[in-house]
């Protein structure tokens, strides 16, 4: 074989390698999709219909019309998006002292930080419970908000404080030979110039809320509380199965992080791949 | 370091004539990041010293929560649950499903960043086939959970294709026998970690050099040869801390089994994270379960010490 033979083979082998490794990552998801526009009897129709011969929009419709659905939504929205700025907010004050100052136990903060993200949420969960109880939080949103921060403080800390530490000392220093205060220089130059980690810090911790299941089983009750991963379940508990709302339901839970991926992809990336938030 | 601790005293006493007069310079700005610090402080303590120091309380008492006035019984629940059975089912179970899932993940993980890390290709085809490889980490678990078990139904599309092409002779309960079902969810789980490793590997495969390999070629080595002698050295790092990584977060699984399983059939899909759920939220024994969350806390910390060290090696 010759050494351009050779290449066009490999390509060849490559190419379709590429192709059965799609395959596996998208067959299932195409089904979702599928089966999220059919009606609830063809869902099993011998033989499987990848494309819907009857496609409608009925599942949609079921969880549109459904006060008690759109607010599964609603209540993910709210609970994610509060999470992710209370995270931000705690995160930079203390990346910032992590970062610029030394102070007497530093070390043993930053080791605890570390080491607070190996805690199972399983050991949590049960004190979680007398402590939301005992604090009146239960079935409430500041319950989930509150013990969601302990995913994605830690982490949220950790990245910012490595991007903190990539931006020269100068600029603070600066600030404060003009008279400003820390403060100032923290809000005023640090911050805007942090954007990109901000980002990636941000999509990370709305993620983490978004998917999170089993402080949402636990910690609320009624249904005008519950978030999206326990809404699919709930479709689960009736007699019959309705699988094509399940997965429309599924569909439309996943296009907040599929936006977030499309658009902020080099951020996404980023953040969830420990250690690579530079600029 | 060290110069972020020496303020300009005198420029700070020019910028904030407001400050309270009598605190020095010095004790103020030694006080700063403690300043900084309160919130995140106030929240490791509530969320986590608090929770901890409590739930080693209740796995000291008879029945926590359920009892007006529950009473020491020291190491009681420990004893019990260490001897018996379904707890030793749900260890190995986890083990299971924890060790074949890390050793899939990182060999989907690593096939599929080496061939999207080839030079055979152009960009944008790569670029399209990571966008679909991505498309797992997508997915909430609680999706992915409903997602197997519409595909694993016995009527459903997986076995389908597989009486169709004649690999299985009737309709297999995947899920409900327990000869199927932990493979079922190691399997599950297998689809929906991969990316994340795929990603990393990728991001470290485009780290290593292109001479290494140039030079490795002009010594005649074989494509093999160049990955045992290149490719995995190099790469040995983000290895084993992602998979240490892996092997933590694998062990606490909970959402993905209980959707699809619920631990059974039999016990056969059982983890230690469904085992000590079950003793607090269905058998309300807050007490044994407590003791269990112990357990499950002490080995996640044996992992993480092991995780830190491998962190601490690399830098």
């Amino acid at each position: 074989m010759s050494r351009a033979q050779r290449r066009r083979f490999a390509r060849i082998a490559i190419l379709i390698g590429l192709v059965i490794g799609a395959l596996y990552a998208a067959l299932p998801v195409l089904w979702m999709l599928s089966s999220s526009f059919k009606q609830n009897t063809d869902i099993f129709a011998s033989p499987p219909q990848l494309i819907p011969s009857n496609p409608t929009l009925e599942a949609y419709t079921a969880i549109f019309t459904d006060p008690v659905k759109v607010r599964f939504f609603l209540n993910s929205y709210f609970v994610s998006l509060s999470v992710t700025v209370l995270t931000l907010l705690v995160a930079v004050l203390a990346a910032y002292a992590l970062s610029r100052y030394e102070f007497p136990f530093k070390r043993v903060l930053n080791m605890v930080i570390v080491s607070v993200q190996a805690v199972p949420p399983i050991t949590l969960l049960i004190p979680y419970f007398g402590l939301i109880m005992f604090l009146g939080l239960y079935n409430s949103y500041p319950g989930l908000i509150l013990t969601y921060m302990v995913f994605t403080l830690p982490y949220a800390i950790i990245m910012m404080t490595g991007y903190f530490n990539t931006l020269p000392r100068e600029l603070d220093e600066a600030v404060k030979v003009d008279g400003g205060s820390s403060w100032t220089a923290l809000w005023r130059i640090l911050v805007p110039i942090s954007v990109p980690g901000l980002v990636s810090v941000g999509i990370y911790t709305f993620m983490i809320a978004w998917n999170e299941y089993l402080f949402a089983l636990t910690l609320t009750k009624t249904p005008d509380m519950r978030t999206v991963p326990i809404g699919i379940q709930l479709l689960m508990g009736q007699h019959s199965y309705e699988w094509n709302q399940m997965m429309s339901m599924s569909i439309l839970g996943c296009i907040p992080i599929l936006l977030l991926f499309l658009f902020f992809q080099r951020y996404f990336i980023g953040g969830m791949t420990a250690g690579a938030v530079k600029n | 370091m060290a110069s972020a601790s020496l303020p300009v005293a005198g420029a700070q006493q020019l910028g904030s004539p407001k400050r309270q007069p009598g605190v020095s310079g010095t004790v103020k700005a030694t006080l700063v990041p403690y300043g900084y610090l309160t919130p995140t402080m106030v929240l490791l303590v509530v969320l986590m010293v608090i929770p901890i120091v409590m739930v080693i309380g209740y796995s000291l008492m008879d029945n926590v929560i359920m009892k007006k006035n529950p009473q020491f019984v020291a190491f009681k629940h420990y004893s019990d649950i260490l001897t018996s059975e379904s707890f030793w089912n749900a260890v190995s179970n986890t083990l299971f499903f924890t060790g074949v899932s890390v050793i899939a993940h990182l060999i989907i993980g690593l096939a599929f960043a080496m061939m999207l890390n080839t030079g055979l290709l152009g960009n944008r085809t790569k670029a399209i086939f990571r966008t679909i490889y991505v498309l797992p980490w997508l997915f909430t678990v609680a999706i992915i959970a409903v997602l197997w078990r519409l595909l694993l139904e016995p009527n459903g599309v997986v076995n389908y294709v597989l009486m169709a092409s004649g690999l299985a002779g009737t309709q297999v309960e995947w899920l409900s026998q327990p000869e199927t079902a932990l493979f079922a969810v190691t399997f599950i789980n297998i689809w929906s970690g991969y990316p994340f490793y795929m990603t990393s590997l990728l991001a470290g495969l485009q780290g290593i050099p292109a001479d290494y390999y140039e030079a490795a070629q002009v010594d005649g080595a074989s494509p093999w040869q160049r990955f045992v002698s290149i490719t995995l050295p190099q790469l040995k790092p983000i290895i084993i801390s992602m998979a240490l990584l892996d092997f933590i977060w694998t062990t606490q699984q909970f959402a993905l089994i209980w959707m699809t399983t619920g631990g059974g059939p039999l016990g056969s899909t059982e983890m230690l994270s469904t085992f000590t759920y079950k003793l607090a939220f269905s058998k309300y024994q807050f007490g044994a379960a407590s003791a269990a969350a112990v357990i499950v806390l002490v080995i996640s910390m044996i992992l993480a010490f092991f995780y830190v060290r491998a962190q601490k090696a690399r830098d």
